[in-house]
C-alpha cells in the first residue's frame, strides 16, 4: 500500500508528537489550574494526527479513488461533528449517561473497523495468526463494551429499569457465553476463513455486554462505567496492534489504565472486589434487607428549625449524594453555602468517592453551581474533622453515611469506608421519606439522638432553609 | 511479524506504566473530566477508520469505515467540548493571579 518511505517516516513523526501531547494532556489534568492546558494539548495532538493521516492518504492513495475517498471522509467528519456538539453540551446532571454513551461510540468505531479488517483480510491476502488473535480481542472487547455501555446509559437515563435483574445460574450463563466466544476466537485464529463463525463470535460478545450490565444496580454504576472505560481503551489498543499503529496502542493503553485505576478506586470505596461488582452480590443484599424492620421513632424538623440550628453553628459539613443530582438541588445548595458563609460559618463539602453515578460526579455538579473547588473535601481528608463539626447536613446521600458499615457485621455494606458523620454534634438528613434507599439497606444513623430528619424534596427544602436564613437576617 | 508484535507490546507496556503513574496523581476532584478527556483521546481510533475509508477496497468496508469515522468524530468533538465546559466551572475561592 505505502510506496513512499518518506511519507511513512513523516506520518510516524507526526504520530510521535501526538503521543507526547496525549501524555502531557493527562499529566496536566492532575489539578484544576493546569487542566485546561491539558485539553489544548490533547486537541493539538488530535488535529495533528488526523491532519497527518489525511495528508498521507493523499500521497499514497490510488488516484482514481482519492477524490471520492476525501469526499466521504469529510462527510463523515462533518456528521460526527454535528452529533458530537450536542453531546458536548448536555446538562451536567446528564454527564454519567453521556459518558456511558461515548464509551459505546468509541467501542462501536473499534468493532466496525475490526470487522472490516477481518473481511478484507479473508477475501484478500489472508490473516496471520497473530493479527487474527488481536483482532478477536478487539472485536470481543469492543462488542461487549458497545452493548454494555448502551445498557448502562439506558439505566442512567432511566429508559431501562434501574433495578438489578438477576436470575438463577446467571454467573454460570455469563461465563459460559464468554467461554464460547473465546473458543470461537481460538478456532478463528487457526482458521480465519471460517467466515460463518465470525458473526457468531461478535453476536455473543454483544449479548455478553447486555448480560454483564443487567444485574448491576444504580449504586454500582461508578465502578461499571470505569470498567467499561477500561475495556473501550483496551479494545482501541488491540486495534492498534491489528493496524500496526503505535499511536493507537498508546492512546488505548492510557485510556485502559485510566479506566482500570478508576475502577480500583471505586471498588475500594465500596469495599468490594471487581468480581464481586461484576458477578453481582445484590441477591444477598435483597435477602438481608428482607429481615424484620419495625418502625422506630425518628426526630424530624421543619425548615425554620433547621435554619436556626445552622445559623447557630460555626462549622458545617454538607454531604451531597445522588439524591442532590436527582432533585437538581446543587444551585440551591450553593445559595445555602453563600448564605452561611456570609454569616462567617465555615462550610465544607464531604465527597465520598462513590457518591453519585460516576467518579467525580458530585464535584462537577457543585463546580457547575459555582461552589469553589477548595471547599470540596475528599473522604480521608475530612473524616477526622467530623468530631469538631457542629452540623453535618446530608443531602440525598444514604449508604455512604451508614455507620452500620463500621459496626454491623451482618450489614451488606459492612467494611465499606463511610463518612463519619455521626461524630458531629448534630446530623440533619434531607430525605423524601423513611423508605430505605435503592439498595434496601436500613441506616441506623436516622434513629440516633443527634439526628434530625428533614422530610421533603431536597431542592424545595434547601431553598426553604435559605429563605428562613435570609428572612431572619433582614 | 514477530518483531512487530514485540515492538507493539513494548509500546503498550510503557504506555500502560506511564498512564498508571500519571493518572494515579490526578485529583479525585477531576475524575469526571478525566474520564471525558480519555474518551476523546481514545477516539484517535478515527485514524484507523479514516484509512479504511481512504483505502476504498470494497463497498461494505467503505460503509463500515464511514460509520466508524462518524462515531469516533462525535466522541472527539463531544469529549473535548464537555471536558472544557466542566473545567471552566472549577473555580477556587482564593483570588486567581490573572
Amino acid at each position: 500500500m505505502t510506496t513512499f518511505a518518506g511519507s511513512q517516516a513523516f506520518i510516524g513523526f507526526i504520530y510521535l508528537i501526538a503521543s507526547a501531547l496525549f501524555i502531557l494532556a493527562l499529566k496536566w489534568m492532575n489539578a484544576p489550574p493546569t487542566a485546561r492546558r491539558g485539553i489544548l494539548a490533547g486537541e493539538i495532538g488530535m488535529v495533528l494526527a488526523i491532519g497527518g493521516t489525511l495528508l498521507q492518504l493523499g500521497i499514497d492513495g490510488k488516484l482514481e479513488h482519492i477524490a471520492i475517498s476525501y469526499g466521504w471522509i469529510f462527510v463523515a467528519l462533518g456528521i460526527g461533528t454535528a452529533i458530537g456538539i450536542p453531546l458536548g453540551l448536555v446538562q451536567m446532571t446528564a454527564v454519567p449517561q453521556r459518558t456511558a454513551l461515548s464509551h459505546a461510540f468509541g467501542a462501536f468505531c473499534v468493532t466496525l473497523v475490526g470487522t472490516a479488517e477481518y473481511y478484507l483480510g479473508v477475501q484478500g491476502p489472508g490473516i496471520p495468526a497473530f493479527k487474527m488473535s488481536v483482532l478477536c480481542c478487539e472485536v470481543i472487547l469492543g462488542g461487549l463494551t458497545v452493548t454494555g455501555s448502551l445498557m448502562a446509559a439506558g439505566k442512567l437515563q432511566e429508559v431501562l429499569p434501574q433495578r438489578p435483574i438477576t436470575f438463577k445460574g446467571q454467573n454460570f450463563f455469563n461465563l459460559s457465553l464468554l467461554a464460547v466466544a473465546v473458543v470461537i476466537a481460538g478456532y478463528l485464529v487457526h482458521n480465519p476463513a471460517a467466515t460463518h463463525l465470525y458473526p457468531v463470535m461478535v453476536g455473543i460478545a454483544l449479548l455478553f455486554g447486555v448480560m454483564l450490565v443487567i444485574p448491576i444496580g444504580g449504586a454500582d454504576m461508578p465502578t461499571v462505567i470505569s470498567l467499561l472505560n477500561s475495556y473501550a481503551g483496551l479494545s482501541a489498543a488491540a486495534m492498534g496492534f491489528v493496524l500496526g499503529n503505535k499511536l493507537l496502542i498508546i492512546a488505548g493503553a492510557l485510556d485502559g489504565s485510566s479506566g482500570f485505576i478508576l475502577s480500583v478506586i471505586m471498588s475500594k470505596a465500596m469495599n468490594r472486589s471487581f468480581t464481586n461488582v461484576l458477578f453481582g452480590a445484590f441477591g444477598q443484599v435483597a435477602a438481608a434487607a428482607a429481615g424484620a424492620q419495625e418502625a422506630r421513632p425518628v426526630k424530624s424538623a421543619s425548615p425554620d428549625e433547621a435554619a436556626g440550628i445552622l445559623a447557630a453553628a460555626s462549622k458545617v459539613v454538607i454531604v451531597p449524594g445522588y439524591g442532590m443530582a436527582v432533585a437538581q438541588a446543587q444551585h440551591k445548595v450553593r445559595e445555602l453555602y453563600d448564605s452561611l458563609s456570609k454569616r462567617g460559618i465555615d462550610v465544607r463539602f464531604a465527597i465520598h468517592p462513590v457518591a453519585g453515578r460516576m467518579p467525580g460526579h458530585m464535584n462537577v455538579l457543585l463546580a457547575e453551581a459555582d461552589v469553589p473547588y477548595d471547599r470540596l473535601m475528599e473522604m480521608d481528608d475530612i473524616n477526622g474533622d467530623f468530631a469538631q463539626t457542629d452540623v453535618s447536613l446530608i443531602i440525598g446521600a444514604n449508604d455512604v453515611t451508614n455507620p452500620a458499615a463500621k459496626t454491623d457485621q451482618s450489614s451488606p455494606i459492612y467494611g465499606m469506608p463511610v463518612l463519619d458523620v455521626e461524630k458531629s454534634h448534630t446530623v440533619m438528613v434531607i430525605k423524601r421519606s423513611m423508605n430505605p434507599g435503592f439498595a434496601g439497606i436500613d441506616n441506623p444513623l436516622y434513629y440516633m439522638d443527634q439526628t434530625l430528619m428533614l422530610f421533603g424534596d431536597a431542592k424545595v427544602f434547601v431553598s426553604n432553609i435559605v429563605k428562613e436564613l435570609s428572612g431572619g437576617h433582614a | 511479524m514477530g518483531s512487530a508484535l514485540i515492538d507493539g507490546l513494548f509500546v503498550f507496556m510503557m504506555a500502560g506504566f506511564i498512564g498508571f503513574e500519571v493518572i494515579k496523581r490526578i485529583s479525585p476532584l477531576l475524575h469526571t473530566p478525566l474520564m471525558s478527556i480519555t474518551n476523546a483521546l481514545d477516539a484517535i481510533a478515527v485514524v484507523g477508520a479514516i484509512v479504511l475509508v481512504g483505502r476504498h477496497e470494497s463497498r461494505p468496508a467503505l460503509i463500515l469505515g464511514i460509520l466508524a469515522t462518524i462515531a469516533a468524530t462525535s466522541n472527539i468533538v463531544g469529549g473535548f467540548l464537555i471536558t472544557d465546559r466542566m473545567l471552566r466551572m472549577f473555580k477556587s475561592s482564593r483570588p486567581t493571579k490573572s
